[in-house]
């Protein structure tokens, strides 16, 4: 296998240096900024809020999701990422426990410089944390790029995206090591970690490197969700309390 | 419908009916259990698809795609116009999804509709990412005048898995497409040659001879299936995706690459077995697919 030099001297596993802080916008019920290098986004979260908008469910909390580029007016690229983050966010959240309701998570791109959709995953997350809304577990977005040759590259930069042939934005549960270092449920031999909730692709890739991408994306995750239950618990309880 | 031991009198016939609209998932639930589904399709099997090319007689490329009852109409218009400076010998692609009030109740004239801008902006990424269509078949002189096809893909009825219909309608009108002559006229500008009567008075040499198709090299077809605990669905109908909310949706080209892996989010997560095993229902849906594709255009071709 080649090894692949990457720009910025990263192995082809390292992510870059991640940062996470809470609790930033004071109007918001509950915000996190998330940077990977030198993407960063703001998320914020409202919620809930009484009453659902007109085609969803009322007997479940609901997700609203709005995507604000850095610049440029609100196109199709943007609806699409509102779409895949409420999908994403509404599955990791127990929309069970304040029916008829609705959750506002606003997302600001601060700056783009690849893996902006992970990014916005991550700082969402964090914000809904932040905000108290009942989830069952984190998500934890991870992109994978394939270079032409077959090789798996982690959190890649906007260079490195539109060098390669393909790549792929995962998300996956996050992982129960840290709580329970003993092991984890097992769903048909594999952890619960490892399915996926979210899964985009680009460009053209075969069925095995896909499966290679999950796999790296799989030992990606399990540290990306040590880093994110650390950063989330340094915060102390009692500023949990908001004014609604 | 598929319940054991229903009568034949009304009484249990509306028992049914209200079952199924008071406890949808339930009534779902009985089904798969027995391993079939309420339209009596085996889970792995998709519904009936059909494909017409040419359905609109003014478009330069059109074809007409119902999977089950989902229809869509898409139609190629070609306009020339001059390239951008950093891509001097390539033409351009603009694909548009609409869902116009007649196909679904949930859709309200003004008011726009959440998933058109998202399938929209997925069959461009899909169409591409697959390199179905070589942009630089579409210069006409470089750096002057290049094509750009105006795709535009209506759904005239939404009746589930909407990224598969609308992506069959796309690459049926791609291969019925059929590129204009053009020739220069005196002020230097490309005009499209019109059939009739053009015979013996043209003053310069067409630029390009004759009406020709584009070289569509991988073709790619796409399955959307529903994940649902350990039942894995083929080719949902609305009914079925607003019940059970897991989508998945593979796209293959004809080489068996992976062009597209899309899943967002949902309740159920796919694990290798799930990816593998759709990635297997995909397959063959690609080879009915590429059938049906091919009797439509040789069907073409014979008038």
């Amino acid at each position: 296998m080649m090894e692949i030099d990457r720009a910025d001297g990263r192995t082809p596993n390292q992510l870059r240096p991640l940062a996470c802080s809470r609790n930033i916008l004071h109007r918001a019920h509950g915000s996190a900024s998330w940077s990977q290098g030198d993407t960063k986004v703001l998320a914020a979260v409202y919620g809930p809020k009484a009453g659902t908008k007109k085609n969803e469910n009322p007997e479940k909390a609901c997700i609203e999701v709005i995507w604000k580029p850095k610049t440029g007016q609100i196109g199709k690229l943007e609806k699409e990422y509102e779409m895949i983050l409420k999908r994403t966010l509404q599955s990791i959240c127990i929309l069970t426990i304040n029916p008829n309701t609705t959750t506002s998570v606003i997302v600001q791109v601060v700056h783009d410089d690849g893996a902006l959709l992970t990014c916005a995953i991550n700082a969402a997350c964090a914000a809904l944390v932040d905000a108290g809304i009942p989830i069952k577990h984190l998500a934890v977005a991870i992109c994978c790029c394939l270079a032409e040759d077959g090789y798996v590259i982690l959190d890649p930069t906007k260079l490195e995206e539109q060098k390669m042939k393909g790549f792929a934005f995962l998300v996956f549960p996050n992982s129960i090591h840290s709580v329970l270092p003993e092991g984890s449920l097992l769903v048909e031999g594999e952890p619960v970690e490892h399915g996926i909730i979210t899964s985009v692709t680009h460009g053209l890739m075969s069925v095995e490197e896909y499966l290679k991408c999950l796999e790296r994306g799989h030992a990606a995750s399990a540290k990306l969700s040590d880093f994110l239950r650390r950063s989330l618990k340094l915060q102390l309880p009692s500023d949990s309390s908001k004014a609604k | 419908m598929g319940l054991p031991n229903v009568s034949g009198d009304l009484s249990a016939e509306m028992e049914v009916d209200a079952f199924r609209r008071l406890f949808p998932l339930r009534f779902y639930e009985r089904h798969l259990s027995e391993s079939i589904r309420p339209d009596a399709r085996p889970l792995g099997r998709a519904r009936d698809t059909t494909l017409a090319l040419g359905a609109v007689a003014s478009a330069d490329g059109s074809a007409l795609a119902k999977i089950g009852s989902t229809t869509m109409l898409a139609a190629i218009k070609m306009e020339v116009m001059s390239p951008s400076t950093d891509s001097p010998d390539e033409g351009c692609i603009a694909i548009d999804f609409h869902m116009p009030p007649i196909c679904s109740p949930i859709v309200r004239p003004g008011r726009p509709v959440e998933a058109a801008p998202v399938v929209s902006k997925q069959l461009s990424d899909t169409i591409l990412s697959s390199g179905m269509i070589n942009l630089k078949e579409l210069s006409l002189v470089s750096g002057k005048a290049a094509w750009m096809a105006y795709l535009d893909i209506y759904c005239l009825d939404a009746d589930g898995a909407l990224f598969d219909a609308a992506l069959l309608s796309a690459v049926a009108a791609f291969s019925h497409l059929q590129i204009p002559i053009v020739s220069l006229n005196d002020d230097g500008k490309i005009v499209v040659v019109s059939e009739e009567g053009e015979g013996g008075k043209l003053d310069k040499e067409p630029v390009n001879k004759e009406k020709r198709k584009l070289t569509l090299r991988s073709l790619p077809f796409s399955l959307t299936c529903i994940l649902h605990k350990n039942y894995i669905l083929a080719d949902p109908t609305a009914e079925e995706e607003s019940i059970m909310e897991t989508l998945v949706t593979v796209v293959l080209d004809s080489s068996s690459r992976l062009v597209s892996f899309y899943k967002p989010g949902g309740p159920v997560l796919a694990y290798t077995s799930a990816v593998q095993d759709c990635v297997a229902l995909t397959r063959q849906r690609v080879k009915e697919l590429k059938k049906i594709l091919d009797e439509a255009v040789s069907g073409m071709e014979i008038d």
